[in-house]
């Protein structure tokens, strides 16, 4: 019953939130609002058991990727005024048509898990895990059945690193 | 018209101008530099003075030569004695009058015992600037104990007009010596405490050593003076050279640098400190007995000439140059060759090339006063 | 009911209360410690021996005009100071300050909280705190407070990365990730990790310097600088807001530091049969004194130490914090595996 009332509110919160990050005019508050979208994303996570995912979610998303966006847009400074744009009727027929087929690919996804039965390979990995805590768990994940894709993506932040200094050095 | 900058790499940036000054809690007086930056690297540091300039010098033509000295007080109210000093010798010097020795021992204390405040203020500044803020405190507590010794001698604290054309206004009080001879004995604790504070501080050592160096040549092409020039190497001191005041009689030695980097010219003044109350010893130990002022015409008129005379000033060579007509008791024309003037020139060299953070360092180590730069 | 919802109250009350008064009491420690330092006396003068003076600071603060810059963006000029000092009040859900006492009948344990991703919460919620920063330089729509906030906001990105990789020892070594936990762990131990990882102990007291903006670190809001810090437009109520969250920082930092390498509220010295007597302190002013000593040290290095140029800041934290850490945390791997 209580879960049932924290999950609705919070979702309330997340899709409203949202709306905001799209109809805002001006970009900062834009990303503020993405902030408090992530906040609540993460009070969901909490909500499934999954603390450690709701921890991380603040940690890199709100925390670091969000703070990224923040530095952007203050340097680069998008203040374009309205009248720069050749047509919103244009813009806003694409939109429209973008959510169109992302709300159709939704409506796929929905009917075929709704026929299809879940997939068994989480019970049987968990029961292979000696530990029972959240974080434990998906370290275990992490590192023996998912590590080569673990070692990819820190293979692709590295050369995003050396990426932005390469790009922002001097000649020295 | 901020120019833009190409590095080499994929974007080109544009220049920033920052205005600093002319109230800034770190330039030492009323200075404005305007700074040209590319990111936090300084490329040019135009140096703006003129905002505490009273016209001492035009003044000084409508007053007679002992009223002058008043004046002269306040160019570089750090160390005003120093300031009389030098003006009194230049004029004794245009009208040959001899000083007693006692009064040229006396002025030997008084300008070292001036040395030490200046440098006092000097670290305290110079240190609060780089973000040690105690040791501000503890070397003004120091400069106290000195503005005391003066107060008990002239009366006053900071603008003593302290010196008389000839010798001094008055002799020194009973007992003055032996507090002197105590206060030498405090100071060189204190000098322990802020070596200890900052010359081995791995900080400190990473924001003065390399920063602003100055080659001997440089030095000398910017006609830099005092510890600015002993810090760089050039081993030059009015005080040895042309020796003024009881100097010849006096032993010390003339601490020298080798970088010519911030740290050296610390060094150097750290040094001078402890050779200052070398000297204040043995002046107050050996003061002979003897007038305290020598003979001096009831009307100071001095034969139609032009002389210079320089002096070293806690801040490097200041200089009188006073031009007599021989029919007035003014002078016709009196310039002062300030060493913080000439000293400031080095500013611009120094900061290329090196940060924002830096440049606060930089006036600092260079220790101008605004009053003397002005004038 | 009285212990789900009362109990967890009241202590949300009580620890918010304590750490707002401690707050602005640090202000005049502050102020009284680097005084004594300095051979001057401090404030003096409001109520004896100058106690009184944070509250006529308060009083001042908040009778002050409340001057916005027009062209500020107004809702974000007000949410930076409250961004800036939240995050500092909430990590206290999960700082433990004691064991559990007996209480009307009941065992009141003495922490609001005890999540089992205790430590991760602390140091992301820390992480969210840098808005506050970032959001304060952009509201004030002037370029020098913009240009320090960044630099500061970097500060604190840089030695976070530094930080975490010392908590993960701290980590490796407890095997847990809840704060009560850890204090437990050094408890079975009967060491403080202090002692066990001294490398990580020192890395983290100096990161923490660094991200609360305190001396040696603290160029991006020292008044010598051109940039006048990300905080110039900010008077008021709104500023006290910031400078009260700086000390907030500063009382988490030292509270943090406190449980996970000094034992949080356990006494010293359990072996040591003679001195026993030091088992009857309860445990919570165990944690407060050693809290204490904590922001002592930060006060007394700030009157100590001169301060980093911000180039030097960045290389101490990226070419020899970070490496060491790292090293530290390796070496703590190694021996663990091998001595299990």
């Amino acid at each position: 019953m209580g879960e049932a009332i924290a999950f609705y509110t919070i979702s309330a919160f997340i899709l409203g939130f949202a709306v905001l990050v799209v109809t805002a005019r001006d970009t900062v508050h834009s990303i503020l609002f993405l902030v408090a979208d992530f906040l609540f994303v993460a009070a969901l996570y909490v909500l499934l058991h999954a603390e450690f995912l709701a921890v991380i979610q603040l940690l890199v998303y709100a925390g670091g990727i969000v703070v990224l966006y923040l530095f952007v847009v203050m340097l680069v400074n998008l203040k374009r005024p309205a009248e720069d744009y050749k047509d919103p009727r244009r813009r806003s027929a694409l939109g429209f048509g973008l959510a169109a087929a992302i709300l159709a690919e939704l409506a796929a996804i929905g009917a075929w898990s709704y026929t299809t039965p879940p997939h068994v390979v989480a019970e049987s990995a968990s029961t292979a895990m000696p530990f029972t805590g959240n974080t434990e768990q998906v370290g275990w994940l992490l590192y023996t059945s998912y590590l080569i894709p673990f070692e990819i993506a820190s293979m692709l932040l590295l050369v995003a690193m050396i990426g932005a200094i390469i790009l922002a050095k001097r000649e020295l | 018209m901020t120019p833009t900058v190409h590095h080499g790499a994929m974007f080109d940036t544009d220049e920033l101008v920052i205005n600093m000054g002319p109230q800034h809690p770190s330039t030492h007086g009323v200075l404005r530099v305007v700074l040209r930056l590319d990111g936090e690297k300084v490329v040019d540091a135009d140096v703006v003075i003129g905002y505490l300039h009273r016209g001492i010098e035009k003044l000084s033509e409508n007053r007679n030569f002992t009223q002058i000295i008043l004046l002269t007080d306040r160019m570089d109210y750090v160390a005003a004695a120093t300031n009389n000093v030098g003006y009194c010798e230049t004029i004794e010097k245009l009208m040959s009058i001899e000083v007693p020795r006692r009064a040229r021992y006396v002025r030997t204390i008084l300008c070292e015992l001036q040395r030490i405040a200046s440098h006092c203020l000097w670290l305290g500044t110079h240190a609060m600037d780089i973000g040690a803020m105690t040791v501000f405190l503890y070397a003004f507590r120091e400069r106290e104990l000195i503005l005391d010794l003066f107060e008990e001698f002239c009366g006053a604290r900071l603008t003593y007009n302290s010196m008389r054309i000839g010798g001094l206004p008055q002799d020194l009080p009973p007992g003055w010596d032996k507090k002197v001879l105590e206060f030498c004995s405090i100071m060189d604790g204190k000098l322990d405490e802020y070596e200890e504070l900052l010359t081995h501080n791995r900080i400190w050592l990473e924001r003065t050593k390399g920063v602003g160096v100055l080659t001997a040549a440089e030095a000398i092409d910017l006609g830099l003076s005092g510890p600015p020039l002993r810090g760089s190497g050039v081993p030059r001191d009015v005080r040895k050279d042309e020796p003024y005041a009881a100097y010849d009689e006096m032993e010390f030695d003339i601490p020298i640098g080798t970088a010519g980097d911030t740290y050296d010219r610390y060094l150097v003044r750290l040094e001078e400190f402890r050779q200052s109350l070398r000297i204040i010893r043995q002046a107050t130990q050996g003061v002979p007995e003897g007038p305290i002022v020598g003979k001096v015409p009831r009307l100071i008129k001095p034969p139609a000439g032009e002389t210079y005379h320089a002096i070293e000033s806690p801040k490097g060579e200041l200089g009188y140059f006073i031009v007599c007509d021989g029919k007035n008791t003014n002078p016709y024309r009196f310039r002062v060759r300030p060493p913080s003037f000439c000293n400031l020139q080095a500013l611009r060299r120094m900061t290329k090339g090196h940060l924002v953070a830096d440049v606060v360092a930089l006036i600092g180590s260079l220790d101008v006063v605004l009053g003397e730069v002005d004038r | 009911m009285i212990d789900s919802f009362v109990f967890p109250l009241l202590k949300i009350l009580i620890v918010l209360n304590a750490t707002l008064v401690g707050v602005t009491y640090m202000v005049l420690l502050e102020r009284k410690v680097i005084a004594w330092a300095q051979s001057r006396l401090g404030p003096m003068r409001v109520g004896p021996y100058g106690i009184l003076q944070p509250i006529a600071d308060a009083v001042k603060l908040m009778l002050k005009e409340d001057i916005t810059p027009t062209r500020a963006d107004k809702w974000v000029f007000t949410l930076a100071p409250i961004i800036s000092m939240v995050p500092a009040l909430i990590i206290y859900a999960v700082i433990p300050f004691g064991d559990h006492v007996q209480l009307f009948g009941r065992s009141v344990s003495l922490y609001i909280t005890d999540i089992n991703v205790g430590l991760l919460y602390v140091v992301s919620v820390a992480s969210v705190g840098v808005y506050g920063i970032i959001l304060a330089g952009y509201a004030s729509n002037s370029k020098f407070p913009l240009l320090a906030s960044l630099r500061a906001s970097a500060q604190l990105i840089s030695y976070e990365v530094a930080v975490t990789l010392t908590l993960v020892s701290v980590i490796l070594m407890s095997g847990t990730l809840s704060m009560v936990g850890i204090v437990r762990a050094q408890e079975s131990s009967h060491m403080w990790y202090a002692f066990v990882q001294p490398l990580a102990f020192v890395i983290f007291f100096i990161g923490g310097l660094a991200e609360t903006n305190r001396a040696p670190f603290d160029l991006p809001e020292a008044e010598q600088e051109l940039t006048g810090g990300f905080h110039t437009e900010y008077s008021g109520m709104r500023f006290a807001l910031f400078f009260l969250a700086e000390y907030a920082n500063m009382i988490v930092v030292s509270s943090v530091a406190t449980t996970l390498f000094l034992g949080g509220w356990l006494p010293p010295f359990p072996n040591i049969g003679f001195l026993s007597f030091l088992h009857f302190i309860p445990g919570w002013i165990w944690f407060l004194f050693k809290s204490f000593v904590f922001l002592y040290i930060f006060i007394w290095v700030r009157a100590t130490l001169p301060r980093y140029r911000y180039d030097q800041l960045m290389r101490l934290g990226w070419k020899v914090l970070i490496p060491l850490a790292i090293v530290n945390l390796v070496v703590t791997a190694i021996i663990k595996v091998a001595l299990s």
